[in-house]
């Protein structure tokens, strides 16, 4: 099966139940991409790995990321299906405002460290999470360094003044 | 083996401190004797976290032999270190181990901070490193370097040396050495 039939396959079956949650559909640098509103994004998930055409029963990978507008934040899974090779992506967006989303720990047990890591870098609150904390970073850590109003050098340095470089 | 193949070393000796000699005896300061024996039987606890470390192990390795000053001996008890030699990038995330590491290595004790990452932080001015160990821990000699090649790590070693050799045998008692250690929150 091709990329574009997987991509049918797909949306057909997400389209069958979740009818107005699916935002777009399409092939992007050869590779099926969903992107499913936050409301319905579990139930998404949890009917892709328990499908038993789908059965995306691998999460690859599970990230967080900004818009470059700094409104949206972002959380993209990348499912597999190592019997039938089948690999698609699923993004969902949601305002900086409330990033709230459930978690997929419940779907995938592997989630829970990267879950750990999207919340220690983009402050993404996963409810249902079982024990949300940072992973990676200092627990003192007040802020989330990968979103850009937060500036990637340390500010404790005061060596690096604008004088000293001629600025 | 032919001759003249074997080139002969010359070996030097350490100097033996100013005193009083004569036959059968020789007097001294204490405080040279011991300050002797320190400088030429240090033992290192390296705590190398990246690249600096591999210029360490070729440092200890035979061809710039660290053991010809008396060092070869590593300590990977803190407890039973003099020098704490860091090397590499001392993440935020390590810098409470680190420390912890210093605290528990007894008196008398010496830190080398080797390279740029370990003095200044060096290219990784980020959120997470540590912008210079001497925020957690105070340092006796800096090394210089990205990394540094071993004859820069032995001339630090050999300062470190001076160091242990002409220090006062009351400095760790002093007021301003406990106030030195106050001012990091040790003790």
């Amino acid at each position: 099966m091709d990329k574009k039939e997987l991509l049918e396959l797909v949306h057909t079956k997400l389209k069958e139940k979740f009818h107005g949650s699916i935002e777009s559909a399409e092939l992007l640098y050869d590779f099926p991409v969903f992107v499913i509103n936050k409301e319905h994004i579990h139930d998404a998930l949890s009917f892709l790995k328990t499908d038993s055409e789908l059965n995306f029963h691998f999460l690859t990978d599970l990230t967080g990321f900004q818009t470059p507008d700094e409104k949206h934040l972002g959380v993209i899974y990348h499912l597999h299906n190592m019997s039938k090779n089948f690999r698609i992506r699923v993004k969902t967006f949601f305002a900086m405002s409330n990033p709230e989303i459930p978690t997929a720990v419940d779907i995938w047990p592997a989630a829970n460290w990267m879950e750990r890591e999207t919340y220690d870098f983009y402050g993404v609150k996963f409810n249902g999470h079982p024990n949300l904390k940072r992973i990676l970073n200092v627990d003192e850590m007040d802020i989330y360094p990968m979103r850009k109003e937060y500036p990637l050098e340390d500010q404790s340095r005061d060596d690096k003044s604008d004088k000293m470089f001629g600025r | 083996m032919a001759k003249g193949l074997i080139k002969r070393t010359k070996l030097e000796i350490a100097k033996s401190p100013a005193g009083l000699e004569g036959p059968g005896f020789f007097a001294s300061k204490l405080e040279d004797v011991i300050g002797l024996a320190r400088a030429n039987s240090l033992w290192p606890l390296p705590f190398a976290t990246s690249c600096c470390g591999i210029e360490f192990m070729a440092t200890m390795a035979s061809n710039y032999d660290m053991a010809r000053f008396g060092a070869e001996r590593l300590s990977f008890s803190p407890r039973q270190a003099d020098l704490l030699m860091v090397m590499g990038t001392i993440a935020k995330k390590m810098g409470p181990t680190l420390r912890q590491v210093y605290e528990q290595m007894a008196e008398p004790k010496w830190v080398l901070s080797v390279g740029a990452c370990a003095s200044s932080g060096g290219i990784f001015d980020t959120y997470s490193v540590l912008q210079g160990i001497d925020r957690i821990i105070p340092v006796d000699v800096y090394v210089p370097g990205c990394p540094p090649r071993p004859e820069q790590i032995i001339e630090g070693i050999m300062k470190i040396q001076e160091l242990a050799k002409n220090e006062s045998f009351r400095r760790r008692n002093s007021d301003e050495y406990k106030k030195m250690l106050t001012s990091y929150g040790i003790e």
